[in-house]
């Protein structure tokens, strides 16, 4: 299946640049690749170079433009079982704020599951255990006294297959205000959410209809909106498209790109154009042949897909793989 | 009838259509026993609206089969029955309805491969000894001394020995609603930073609700047809009242007084039987109609 | 969550809740909720504690050799069940003689036969619609039916007939469960050998489903052994003691022996009637475990 199980995660250097490029639909600058090394994983204390501006990611308390640490999520070596089986081997990176990483590699990787590890949804799972750290703006999230349900409010989460509650479209997006305990005008917020998902529109004259009478790309930006409306710091979507048709799909990629601005976005697909289209970033994750999970290579989008520093990785961008 | 394959007919030997024959009458029986029940009912109850106009028989307030001057207004037993089964869910429900959740969302496999057989043993009591625990421990010794002013016989009861005989229906049957939540609503309330308990009250139970509803319709179908604990707990006094310290007839414990004693065949206290055997059949067949029709609506939900 | 900053620079405020004041209560509300469920459980199983306890606390001294060999009398210490007994048995084996063959091939007919879909779904729902009819309409059929409409009088045999009508949509149901399980390959299989499909029913399919199968008619039998109002109507009320003859007249069983005793205010028979439902709960129990065994025999001979 593959010819080399690196041992330990190897993450060429790279540079994302410092300020926001305007997105448009097909990117073409990331910035160059190569310059201004940030060694993944945890770089070191003492090391030098990699921290200065501009855009050295990963450290906290490094700021990017706003006085905020870049990173926002970072896992340090992160293994996942599954009882006795192991999804994912020691994977380190970090996730930019305000940026919009995709995490690409063949199916049953454990992309998924990597995912699931930022926002603590695979406590959920019985079986499922974690080694290694994972922080949220330098805070340990599986930390002694931390609660998955904050973790959770911060870090939201958007399914590949479209989730509305059987409620009315307004109770839908209402729904994380109200158990949050949201004082405003829940009007006003269901509104904005809902304008902000780009769905206003479509739905403001049948906000009591049920939100299970959208179409399947309606319920995806309602599912959007409901993330939104409980004001998370980082969207985690995990293969949101995958159940939508182009049209849909794109209507979803423009949101995405307009929410960047606010919000740090980390998505999951198998759709190698929308990783290409939509990120910033691009993670390679494969599997070894014991089927634990690895990180390949992380960099800007554009030299990912252009100019991959691993034969496995281009053999999957150019779908020679999977 | 139905053929078998095309290539198979023609040589279909007499004995494997003797067989298919036998098999086909056999699905039929549901459908006789049907047809036979609605016929004897209607029967039976059309010689008694002879005697006793239909109209006096739903509105008349007074039932004395026994005694003369022969009374047969149903109000009485249809109240009677209606007051144990309401109190029996009252009970039913709460704590049917908190075990099924607690069965479906928190308890571990382990508590529930223990918990799911004590609910079913519960379940599958002869509603004979639920009768006698009424009469031998609830009425005598949990009732006197709780309740001041209670009889041997009364409707709180017969309440409570029918709750406990459908609380275990109640949660079964929304226990395997609940568990029919598909999992990416669960996944999608908790992502929102929703607790365990947010999660199961504002999202799985009301995307349970409908499944829910249809175990309760389907436990009050129950708790109005049951008979021998009724019998024995609520006692025979056919009574228009809403005193739940006091003895009433239900519409099963008059068939059953009835049956018992030895009324004639042919006489207008037997024949009460089967009118009041219609009624009660009617009112059961409209309750499991309802729950078909909600659960069927549930199905389609998702 | 505020106290683990990651760096020499420590996090940023961010780090702090937002919403963190309400997390406490709704915690809590959630506490309090697992508290309700753990009682309402404690309060079912202290039911049947409590039931289990006043009924084998009264009925086990009882139970001696006397009490299982001799008939109902009027001292309560000369009383015994052994009519019941028998007679609850022999309605239990006509039952299971009576619903095995109809049921299953009812069964037959609805997974392997029946192709019409309008039928099909007709049956099926008339089966589960029977499911809740209440069991003393049963009665009043059988008395209609069974003891007045084919003559058969206050038998033994009326009360069986009146229970397998009774009991026969529960074994239709669970004979339909194990039919459904038992894989399409197997089916397939025999079919390519050529078999028709009575051949490919009766060979292959029903061995296949038959713990499954047999697992139902014994819990029915369990079930029916427990039934009590719809004998009342077809007879089983007389006060026996002789051991019956299922095509004589006069019979009892043990629910209606208790339902009996039971109504009788006196310590003794109170104390009578617990012993028989101590009897009659070993029988159900024997019946279950028995249920239990079979299918894990049988399953383990007919691996598929
Ligand atoms: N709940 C679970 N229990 C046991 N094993 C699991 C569970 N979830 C995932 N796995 C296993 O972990 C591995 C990684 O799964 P994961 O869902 O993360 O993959 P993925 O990369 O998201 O795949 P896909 O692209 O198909 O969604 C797989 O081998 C899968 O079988
Ligand atoms: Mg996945």
């Amino acid at each position: 299946m593959e010819e080399e199980t690196p041992v330990t995660v190897t993450t060429p250097p790279h540079t994302p640049s410092g300020t926001q490029p305007p997105r448009v639909p097909i990117r073409i600058v990331t910035g160059p690749a190569g310059a201004g090394a940030a060694a993944m994983p945890a770089p070191q204390p003492g090391e030098p170079g990699g921290h200065g501006e501009p855009g050295g990611h990963g450290e906290p308390g490094n700021s990017g433009n706003s006085g905020e640490p870049a990173t926002t999520v970072r896992l340090e070596a992160i293994s996942c079982w599954y009882g006795g089986f192991r999804a994912i081997r020691d994977v380190s990176l970090d996730i930019e704020r305000r940026r919009i990483t995709a995490l690409i590699g063949p199916s049953g990787c454990g992309k998924s599951t990597l995912l699931r590890t930022m926002n603590r949804m695979n406590d959920l799972v019985p079986s499922f255990r974690l080694a290694g750290r994972v922080t949220f703006d330098g805070v340990d999230i599986y930390g002694r006294g931390v609660d998955p349900v904050v973790v959770r409010r911060r870090v939201g989460m958007v399914f590949q297959k479209p989730n509305p509650f059987p409620k009315s479209i307004y109770d839908n997006v209402a729904f994380g205000p109200r158990i949050n305990g949201y004082r405003g005008k829940l009007d006003e917020l269901v509104e904005r959410s809902l304008r902000r998902a780009a769905l206003w529109d479509e739905v403001k004259d049948k906000l009591r209809q049920s939100g299970l009478s959208l179409s399947g790309g309606q319920q995806q930006r309602l599912c959007i909106a409901r993330t939104i409306a409980t004001e998370p710091e980082v969207i985690l979507m995990d293969e949101p498209c995958s159940a939508l048709d182009p049209r849909a799909t794109l209507q979803i990629e423009e949101l995405m790109a307009e929410l960047s601005r606010d919000y740090t976005i980390v998505i999951v697909t198998h759709n190698m154009q929308q990783a290409a289209r939509a990120s910033d970033t691009t993670i390679f994750i494969t599997m070894g042949d014991d089927r634990a999970g690895y990180v390949v290579e992380r960099g800007p989008t554009l030299r990912i897909f252009t100019n991959p520093e691993h034969r496995l990785t281009e053999d999957y961008v150019s779908g020679r793989f999977g | 009838m139905t053929a078998a394959p095309a290539s198979f007919t023609r040589r279909t030997p007499v004995r494997e259509r003797l067989v298919e024959a036998f098999l086909a009458l056999s699905a039929a029986i549901g459908i006789l026993t049907t047809v036979g029940i609605v016929a004897v009912l209607v029967f039976e109850a059309v010689e008694f609206f002879r005697e006793v106009p239909l109209l006096e028989y739903l509105t008349g307030t007074v039932w004395s089969a026994s005694i003369k001057p022969f009374r047969f207004g149903v109000l009485p037993l249809v109240t009677g029955t209606l007051l144990v089964a309401g109190l029996a869910l009252l009970i039913a429900i709460p704590l049917g309805l908190v075990s099924g959740i607690y069965l479906a969302e928190y308890a571990s496999p382990r508590i529930r491969t223990v918990l799911k057989p004590l609910l079913e043993l519960i379940a599958g009591i002869p509603t004979v000894v639920l009768g006698f625990f009424a009469i031998n421990f609830i009425s005598p010794i949990l009732l006197k001394s709780l309740v001041p002013g209670i009889g041997g016989f009364s409707v709180l009861a017969g309440g409570i020995v029918v709750g406990i005989l459908v609380t275990p229906l109640i949660a079964s049957l929304s226990e395997d609603a609940l568990r029919a939540v598909p999992r990416s609503l669960r996944e999608g309330a908790f992502a929102m930073g929703a607790t365990k308990f947010e999660v199961v009250r504002r999202v799985v139970v009301p995307a349970a609700l409908s499944g829910i509803m249809a175990s309760i319709i389907l436990a009050m179908s129950r708790a109005v047809g049951e008979t021998m604990a009724v019998v024995l707990a609520v006692g025979a006094n056919p009574q228009l009242t809403l005193d739940i310290r006091e003895s009433v007839q239900t519409m099963t414990a008059f068939i059953v007084q009835i049956s018992l004693g030895d009324t004639p065949a042919g006489s207008l206290q037997f024949k009460a039987l089967f009118a009041v055997g219609a009624t009660l059949f009617l009112m059961t067949l409209a309750l499991n109609l309802l729950s078909d029709r909600v659960v069927a609506r549930f199905r389609n939900r998702y | 969550m505020t106290a683990h900053p990651a760096g020499p620079v420590a996090a940023p405020a961010a780090a702090a809740p937002r919403f963190e004041p309400s997390l406490m209560r709704r915690k809590l509300a959630g506490t309090v909720f697992l508290g309700v469920c753990l009682l309402a459980v404690g309060l079912l199983l202290l039911t049947l504690a409590v039931l289990l306890w006043d009924i084998l606390s009264r009925g086990v001294p009882w139970l001696d050799a006397q009490f299982l060999t001799s008939g109902p009398s009027r001292r309560a210490a000369r009383a015994g069940v052994l009519p019941a007994l028998v007679g609850s048995i022999e309605i239990a084996l006509l039952v299971a003689l009576i619903t095995f063959p109809v049921g299953v091939a009812a069964a037959i007919y609805l997974e392997e036969y029946a192709t019409d879909g309008r039928i099909n779904r007709l049956l099926r729902t008339n089966i589960s619609n029977l499911a809740g009819v209440p069991s003393i309409v049963y009665g009043i059929f059988g008395l209609a039916l069974f003891v007045r409409g084919l003559g058969l009088g206050f038998t033994l045999l009326a009360g069986a007939l009146t229970l397998s009508l009774l009991i026969l949509p529960v074994v239709i149901i669970a004979s339909m469960e194990a039919l459904r399980a038992v894989p399409h390959a197997q089916r397939e299989a025999a079919f390519a050998l050529g078999g028709s499909r009575w051949q490919v029913v009766r060979g292959s399919v029903l061995p296949a489903a038959a713990p499954g199968i047999l697992t139902g008619i014994i819990l029915a039998m369990a079930r029916a052994i427990g039934e009590t109002a719809p004998l009342i109507l077809v007879g089983a009320v007389t006060f026996v003691t002789f051991l019956p003859n299922p095509i004589a007249s006069g019979y009892t069983v043990l629910p209606i022996q208790i339902f009996q005793w039971a109504g009788d205010p006196r310590e003794d028979f109170q104390s009578l009637a617990a012993a028989a439902i101590t009897v009659l709960l070993v029988l159900m129990f024997v019946l279950n475990a028995l249920a239990i065994v079979i299918r894990a025999r049988l399953s383990r001979h007919l691996t598929w």
